[in-house]
């Protein structure tokens, strides 16, 4: 994975090095942990114990996985070893949502737009595919599941197209509409599991998806990596083919960076804008899709645990790249993941996580405090412009 | 003479380059000296080190003949030094007194802000120097001369008397030009000593009392600009022999390409700005457009371009007619369009120099086969077109940004003139450019009407319209005052023009 990695030469047209690239967010990261730790000292916890247990509810234990690799080699019997690797690929299940909801943000942000409105998406996405899941019988899973996916990412780009719209047409602001277009999904959410999608029972939740629309998983049970993270890392790709390497991309890419010499070029900047939050909203709708399809089989209440609100500080840890976008939401899945861990085993409250997350996100977003903090000699090397500030 | 401010062997490194090596300048007490360099040669790096932006790797620097230490731009006002940017650093929807203020301000029993002080500080200021700044008027609505009248009031309430002011005239026209040196003069008097950046050789001309040029970040050697001459200085300036007259054998004109007729735009503030406006471009030939900025020129292009949608009157491109046609149709049927402003319009800074050089043909063949992106031969067309049009960029993939002015202009140029075109637009080609880079600039453009283009140039500049044109229309107040052959008219007559006064008539009209 890490060779694709690899952000490209033309992602930013500079020839700065790799390693340059990565020296910020990867400090950013470092100095989260250490201050996380000052945190963790002072709620009077043991440092070692917590991120100990980070570690261990991310990647599992090196121990156990000798262990179990011994028990299967010496017996056949498997259950040692994949509960060994649980934890490792439960962090890739939490990632995988991330990915797409990133890709969403991410998208956006290149062609200047602040898609806020994943977490609505990604709703949406979820009820469209959890509904195309239960409700259509009979078919086979060749072609059930790829339809509840495509519905997932339809019912977003729907959702996302809409703000779009509004956004071309009447200049309102895509921030602004995309928020209200989030407490729109969440009501009709809420109307929907408690009325024509509910289940039969008293919990407002949908009816489970057939199996035929089930993302397959690898392992049996508790363990629930499915194939969602290969489509999330296919479709990363696939944005970063877009953007780069086609017509329509070069299209966006220059409309988010400066859409006067954008339409000076003869491109057409509202069919642009359409366009983006559309695919912008099916990349979330995706999210959702694949937390239904692969990992919960059914939609509740407060389903999405803020997937779609992470994804805009996934987006910027990332540099609005489709491969920083995946590496760091393997970064969110593996804190996310760990933290249940940590909290279970060394008394830290998860809320610890969020700190740390924050703090990377403000060190990303003012990279200055990095470079005094390590006193790096600061590289000119061009900000990301992410959104053309608000109104006009 | 004493020398108010000295620089010593100033060396300043940047990684990879050297923008300043062993620099010396003097400056004498109540004198003007002008800083002459091209783009790049170190000037402004020169000027940011002396306001403290900067620290100098090696060097001195003496102020009244003791040696200042200066650490930020708060060291430098201590020390009376003020400069105005060339990029204003003013707040829009303040006033002069708000922005004047900013930074120190004064207040009255210790809470309240004390304006009417600043304001009557300023009325004084505005007296002694004749400046005629309205201390209650907001930024927004003063004209571009103004704005930087209120950046030397700024400079001068702080009680500075060495100013620097880097490339004043860039933004200014002819008529604020003159303004601003009546106002340098008046400071001059007044005993304060001034550093006017520039590369502007006649500008340096009319009002330097010494002249030390730059090159490549070193000092190539100080003038008296009674011994000056403008070649001289272009010499200096670039290294070599420069032509500044553009050679041009007499236009073969042919059938129209542009015409337009009895043209009413509006521009996005919906005033309209362009006012019942018709001519035509032929083949072959140069049609100058002259007129002091603001007239309409810029509302004319976009209209043309597509940029803006016509409220009334026609436009026709080959005998097409252009209305609510898309700028990327107007661009395929064969125009070329060199913006006004190049880094609004021309260019994507933050885009490498190779994606830059398709922004308009990114989506044909060669460059893209279907929707995909064609790599291979967009930095191919990059590599030959940066080697043709000699733009210095250490290579393809940097960012446009990163160029100089000059070299990003000569990437548009590049663009425009690659594609097959019929009809140029060149609007102010070759504003904040160096000698060197105007010099090949209107080759290029020259070379373009030769081979049988049609070309429309836009320029607040005389020089370069009569230097460029076969013909010359002159805009004032949105409407043409008149259309003249090049060589059947003279500076004065297309002044008067541009002021509105029809010389023939001899009476104001409008």
């Amino acid at each position: 994975m890490s060779e694709t990695a690899t952000p490209s030469k033309q992602s930013n047209g500079g020839r700065s090095s790799l390693a340059q690239e990565l020296l910020v967010p990867v400090l950013a990261v470092v100095t989260g942990l250490l201050i996380g730790a000052v945190v963790i000292i002072a709620s009077g916890a043991n440092v070692f114990d917590a991120y100990g247990a980070l570690f261990t509810g991310s990647f599992g234990s090196p121990a156990r996985l000798v262990e179990g690799l011994q028990v299967y080699f010496s017996t056949g019997e498997t259950r040692e070893l994949l509960r060994a690797i649980y934890p490792f690929t439960e962090s890739l299940v939490t990632a995988t949502p991330y990915i797409f909801a990133g890709l969403s943000v991410a998208l956006g942000f290149r062609a200047g737009l602040f898609n806020i409105g994943a977490e609505g998406q990604f709703f949406i996405g979820a009820l469209c595919s959890a509904f195309i899941g239960y409700s259509l019988k009979g078919l086979p899973m060749i072609v059930h599941l790829p339809l509840a996916l495509l519905g997932g990412a339809l019912g977003g780009a729907i959702w996302g197209m809409i703000p779009g719209y509004l956004k071309a047409r009447f200049g309102a602001h895509e921030v602004v509409n995309t928020i209200m277009m989030n407490w729109i999904a969440f009501r009709l959410s809420d109307w929907l599991l408690n009325g024509p999608m509910k289940a039969s029972g008293f919990r407002p939740v949908t009816p489970n998806v057939l199996a035929s629309a089930e993302l397959p998983r690898f392992f049996p049970d508790p363990l629930r990596f499915n194939l969602g993270f290969f489509i999330a890392l296919l479709v990363a790709y696939l944005v970063y083919w877009f953007l780069f390497k086609t017509t329509t991309g070069f299209e966006i890419r220059s409309v988010g960076a400066n859409p006067d010499a954008a339409k000076y070029a003869g491109m057409n900047i509202v069919k642009n804008l359409v366009l983006v939050m559309a695919l912008a909203g099916g990349l979330a709708g995706m999210a959702g899709s694949a937390q239904v399809l692969g990992v919960d089989h059914w939609v509740g209440q407060g389903f999405s645990a803020g997937y779609g609100f992470d994804a805009i500080a996934l987006a910027l840890l990332g540099k609005s790249h489709p491969f920083g976008v995946v590496l760091s939401a393997l970064l969110f899945g593996f804190l996310r993941s760990g933290a249940t861990n940590m909290q279970s085993r060394a008394g830290i409250p998860i809320d610890i996580i969020s700190i740390i997350q924050g703090l990377v996100i403000v060190f990303i977003a003012a990279p200055a405090i990095i470079r005094w903090f390590y006193r790096l000699r600061s590289i000119k090397t061009e900000e990301t412009v992410l959104t053309r500030g608000w109104g006009k | 003479m004493t020398n108010v401010l000295e620089l010593r062997g100033i060396t300043k490194r940047f990684p990879g380059v050297i923008a300043n090596e062993k620099v010396d300048i003097a400056l004498r007490e109540g004198k003007i000296l002008a800083l002459l360099g091209e783009n790049g040669a170190g000037k402004t790096t020169l000027m940011n080190i002396l306001y403290g932006l900067y620290k100098p790797d090696e060097g001195q620097i003496f102020v009244r003949g003791r040696e200042a230490h200066i650490h930020g731009p708060n060291d430098a006002i201590a020390l009376g030094i003020g400069m105005v940017h060339q990029h204003f650093m003013l707040v829009p929807v303040m006033t002069v007194t708000e922005n004047v203020m900013l930074g120190v301000e004064p207040t009255r029993n210790g809470m309240f802000l004390d304006k009417e002080k600043v304001s009557r500080r300023i009325r004084e200021i505005s007296d002694q120097y004749g400046l005629e700044v309205d201390p209650n008027a907001y930024i927004k609505d003063l004209p571009v001369g103004i704005q930087q009248r209120v950046e030397i009031i700024k400079v001068l309430y702080r009680q500075a008397d060495i100013l620097i002011l880097d490339e004043p005239t860039a933004v200014l026209t002819p008529q604020e030009v003159e303004g601003l040196f009546k106002i340098i003069n008046t400071l001059i008097k007044s005993g304060k000593s001034i550093i006017f950046i520039t590369h502007k050789l006649k500008e340096v001309l009319a009002i330097a009392d010494d002249i030390t040029v730059l090159r490549l970040g070193k000092v190539v050697g100080s003038i008296d600009p009674k011994e000056a001459t403008t070649e001289k200085l272009a010499s200096m300036m670039v290294g070599r022999d420069v032509n500044l007259v553009v050679e041009k054998k007499p236009a073969k004109s042919g059938k129209p390409v542009l015409m337009v007729e009895n043209l009413f735009v509006r521009d996005e503030r919906q005033h309209m700005t362009v006012q019942g406006v018709s001519f035509e471009v032929r083949e072959g030939e140069v049609l100058g457009v002259a007129g002091v900025q603001g007239n309409g020129q810029t509302e004319l292009v976009y209209a043309l371009t597509g940029l803006l949608p016509l409220e009334a009157g026609t436009i026709r491109l080959l005998n097409e007619p252009i209305r609510h046609t898309s700028p990327r149709e107007i661009l395929e049927r064969g125009m070329a369009h060199i913006p006004e402003d190049r880094q609004r319009h021309g260019l994507i800074l933050t885009f490498p120099v190779h994606d830059n050089l398709v922004l308009c043909t990114y989506y044909k063949e060669p460059f893209a086969r279907g929707i995909s992106l064609q790599e291979k031969a967009i930095f191919s067309n990059a590599g030959e077109l940066v080697k043709q049009y000699d733009v210095r960029t250490p290579n393809i993939y940097v960012n446009v940004g990163t160029l100089s002015g000059g070299n990003q202009q000569k990437v548009i140029v590049a663009r425009e003139f690659s594609r097959p075109i019929k009809l140029l637009i060149a609007s102010q080609p070759t504003r904040g450019l160096d000698v060197g880079s105007i010099e090949y600039i209107h080759q290029q453009i020259i070379k373009k009407r030769d081979e049988g283009t049609g070309v429309l140039v836009v320029s607040s500049e005389l020089d370069e319209i009569l230097a460029l044109s076969d013909r010359i229309a002159v805009m004032y107040k949105g409407q043409i005052m008149d259309i003249l052959d090049a060589d059947k008219t003279s500076k004065e007559e297309l002044g008067l023009l541009m002021a509105g006064i029809h010389p023939s008539d001899n009476k104001k009209t409008k």
